[in-house]
């Protein structure tokens, strides 16, 4: 194995060398062959025994472990870091939570495989382990050639999600996507690389995945994926109902998709007038709705969806958004929103992302943010409705972002405010499996664009579910690529990362817009501002670490001075500040979310910021090195003044239950899902 | 003795465990896993192994000691036992978990004794044969030798 690997198994250390990219030891070395080296790992076990022993056997699986031997501290493991793990193996049988329920939790948050095991091997129990959604079952004493195999069920659930995702979409966004993976061996490399070996899964899988809508269904916990297709014919129905009339009922009778239920209509209504109520009044609803709805719209302005950036900087050039994004814009935007019936369907489409699971918690978040998105209203492109609302999540990051961010960011918020929001949409967009790194990365060059680019973007995640509302969320952190996606397969693409650092701020502020979104989606919890580490974050963006990036991001707020003046690391930021431009960092790992805590530990965003500015490389956190190299990218750590106080917290906290074996920077490779290298 | 007689002793006395059945296939995983970057791992893990168990059994003599026994609680105890012995490969002492769990089921308080009696046995005689285990080990070591691999 290639250095890279040899390390990924034990501790990664911070790499101080510019290979920081690489997940692994930043040996630099081609992910593609170190897939599945590399896969995070959190297993939870209240039995020390065994932990110990499956702790040793996954590191000689070259994976990176992370052990815990309390459900609890594992649910706020990954709440925390919302990328930051890709599969979870739990025990059935545990004092403080039953594994099932941990498992369904686990579903149902954050949607990750998780493996369930026991001593306990009768039938009844391992039934109600497949009942329950887990993926597999492992009877102890579990072996290494047992645990050798289980990347096979991360790759299988991606490949499910990116199908579901896809496969609303059109041809085209798909083959864009394809496009932006390199091949499967390519692909591995570095940030990208996760998102790349989904990708080119994905595409492999492709011709057998046309049931985008259960697919998943198989767990206990049938989602359905509300791709704009579906959502947009959601909201024709809707429309032609009137929304005051509009019950699941009648809404499913118009809508006649085949295995969809009253359930599945009953609460995407529900979360849609949510979305609705927030666009009018911009304020906070705890439900994640928002951002569901903003989900990676398809371009729904129609013109946008050349977007990759260039329509929207001719939007905000002309501080009009084109007449349906307008419109859309500000029938959301207003408080009459249940007329918004007239926007056109798309970008309703676009506007509902709904992976609201992930979204509730960017929403929570961006409720905070909402205020400062309000900011932006005052600028006239409407837009934003959509855009803030999802944005609102992250936009208080973001927000506080865009303002520092370039003028030209603000230009481009003429359109929206929420230009924070737009790009992080298109990034998270991006992030969603769409591969559709071009397109975010044109979308995030042109700071405004946010609002059309993320329609764009998200048209091609046709997910916009996962896209969770991360677009809106300010995380500035930015793993654009990532978290918007679904679940992890916050594809942003890494190109749009690397473009943006190059665009130099203003690149940096659709990252930090992406990020803070995508942030907001990955931890929900977080109420990240992005200051500007949604550059870093973008850059660095890992979608996976969302959790993490936050931390890290403040690292390279010192690059990116210009972007933010201050550089409130949010701890979270400081974490993921090891993303390089090249965005393969996507490392940050979760480990390092939490030294950031531990260093801070105040929790608070300020104080990571600060310390990471401080050291880049000597961080004990090991901050990703990535970061702090690349002067050019714009890694910067978008401080991110978070809402840390739950990161930090998370991250403080769980120390003492959580052995974080080797999540510290390194690894992670996986959860960028979707980063196109 | 010099380094080359411990460790055919060492492994000798690693095929008898084996050989009666007091470890299993699991335990030789283990020392696969053993390598250069954790050249203790066995020992850590049999210790965890021991340390926890004590405690374990501590709790199903408590459990068991009780007025109103609650055999779900003692059954919990048992199979978490089970599950630690079995991952190391503790073999005797997983076989009598086994037994218990049945006593368990069917709420036989005096096979519940007799069984945690015998837990209580199988455990310390697996104790002392790791700690004589141990000990070779480290005469090797002491000796300048290398711990051989066993199969």
């Amino acid at each position: 194995m290639n250095l890279n690997s040899g390390q990924s198994a034990k501790n990664m250390s911070v790499v101080p060398s510019s290979s920081g990219s690489s997940f692994k030891s930043g040996a630099g070395d081609v992910v593609s062959d170190k897939f599945p080296a590399g896969l995070r790992v959190l297993v939870v076990d209240d039995d020390p025994t065994c932990l110990r022993i499956l702790e040793k056997m996954l590191r000689n699986c070259l994976y990176e472990v992370t052990k815990c031997n309390r459900a609890e501290i594992a649910l706020k493991l990954l709440r925390d870091n919302k990328n930051g793990y890709d599969v979870v193996i739990s025990d059935v049988h545990m004092p403080d939570m039953d594994g099932f329920k941990l498992l369904e939790q686990v579903g149902l948050e954050m949607d990750l495989p998780v493996i369930m095991m026991s001593a306990d091997d009768s039938k009844n129990v391992v039934m109600k382990g497949v009942t329950h959604g887990a993926c597999d079952y492992l009877i102890k004493p579990v072996r290494i050639e047992a645990l050798k195999n289980i990347w096979q069920h991360v790759v299988r659930k991606k490949k499910h999600e990116w199908k579901d995702k896809d496969f609303e979409q059109s041809g085209s966004a798909e083959e864009g996507e394809r496009q932006l993976k390199p091949p499967e061996d390519v692909d591995y490399t570095s940030p990208a690389t996760e998102g790349n070996w989904k990708m080119s899964k994905k595409r492999k899988d492709e011709e057998d995945e046309p049931e985008d809508k259960d697919d998943t269904s198989s767990l206990k916990k049938p989602r359905v994926v509300w791709s704009v297709e579906l959502h947009q014919q959601f909201v024709v129905a809707v429309n032609q109902l009137g929304i005051d009339k509009a019950v699941p009922k009648k809404i499913l009778e118009l809508m006649n998709v085949p295995g969809l239920t009253r359930e599945n209509v009953a609460s995407h209504l529900q979360k849609y007038r949510l979305y609705l109520r927030r666009l009018s009044g911009v304020s906070p609803h705890p439900n994640g709705l928002n951002n569901s709805f903003m989900g990676p719209p398809e371009a729904p302005f129609g013109s946008m969806s050349a977007l990759n950036g260039l329509d929207l900087q001719a939007l905000a050039a002309t501080g009009q958004i084109p007449a349906q994004s307008l419109a859309s814009l500000q029938a959301l935007g207003r408080p009459t929103l249940k007329n918004h019936i007239s926007m056109p369907v798309v970008d309703q489409r676009n506007l509902f992302s709904f992976e609201t699971p992930k979204l509730r918690d960017g929403q929570q978040q961006l409720n905070g943010n909402s205020k400062q998105i309000n900011l932006f209203h005052g600028i006239p492109t409407n837009m934003e409705p959509k855009q803030l609302a999802s944005l609102n999540q992250s936009a208080q990051s973001f927000g506080g972002i865009n303002m520092h961010v370039n003028p030209q960011v603000s230009q481009n918020c003429s359109l929206p405010v929420q230009m924070p929001h737009p790009m992080s949409r298109a990034q998270v967009l991006n992030g969603n499996k769409a591969g559709h790194v071009p397109r975010l990365q044109s979308a995030i060059g042109q700071p405004m664009l946010s609002n059309v680019i993320p329609s764009r973007i998200l048209s091609r995640n046709g997910m916009v579910d996962k896209v969770h509302g991360a677009i809106y969320s300010p995380m500035s952190q930015g793993s654009p690529s990532v978290d918007f996606s679904m679940n992890n397969s916050v594809e942003m693409p890494g190109n749009s990362f690397v473009d943006l650092s190059n665009s130099g701020v203003s690149s940096l502020t659709s990252k930090g817009i992406i990020q803070g979104e995508v942030n907001s989606e990955i931890k929900g919890s977080r109420d990240f501002l992005p200051s500007y580490d949604i550059f870093n974050e973008l850059q660095q963006h890992k979608p996976q670490d969302w959790g993490m990036q936050n931390v890290g991001s403040t690292f390279d707020a010192s690059q990116h001075s210009a972007l933010q003046g201050r550089m409130d690391v949010s701890s979270s930021s400081l974490v993921q500040q090891g993303f390089s431009p090249s965005q393969t960092n996507r490392n940050v790992p979760i480990g390092d979310a939490i030294f950031l805590g531990g260093e801070g530990a105040q929790g608070n965003n300020a104080t990571f910021g600060h310390k990471f500015n401080s050291f880049p490389a000597d961080n004990p956190l090991r901050v990703k090195t990535e970061r702090l190299r690349d002067p050019g990218c714009h890694n910067n750590l978008f401080p991110q003044q978070f809402g840390q106080e739950d990161l930090m917290s998370a991250l403080l906290k769980p120390q003492e239950g959580i052995v974080s074996v080797e999540n510290e920077f390194g690894f992670d490779g996986y959860p960028m899902d979707d980063l196109p290298v | 003795m010099d380094v080359g007689q411990l460790q055919r002793s060492f492994l000798e006395y690693t095929a008898s465990l084996f050989r009666d059945g007091f470890l299993d296939g699991q335990f030789s995983q283990l020392q696969q896993l053993q390598d250069e970057s954790n050249p203790e791992f066995v020992f850590e893990v049999v210790s965890l192994f021991f340390e926890d168990s004590e405690k374990l059994i501590n709790d199903l003599t408590r459990a068991l000691d009780q007025q109103n026994v609650e055999f779900k609680k003692v059954d919990a105890h048992v199979h978490q036992l089970k599950g630690s012995s079995s991952s190391i490969g503790a073999q005797r002492v997983k076989n009598t978990c086994i037994a218990f769990r049945n006593c368990c089921e069917e709420q036989n308080i005096e096979e519940c004794l007799r069984c945690l009696q015998q837990i209580k046995h199988e455990y310390l005689l697996l104790k002392n044969k790791f700690e004589t285990l141990f000990s070779l080990e480290q005469q090797i070591i002491a000796a300048g030798g290398a711990i051989p691999t066993v199969e």
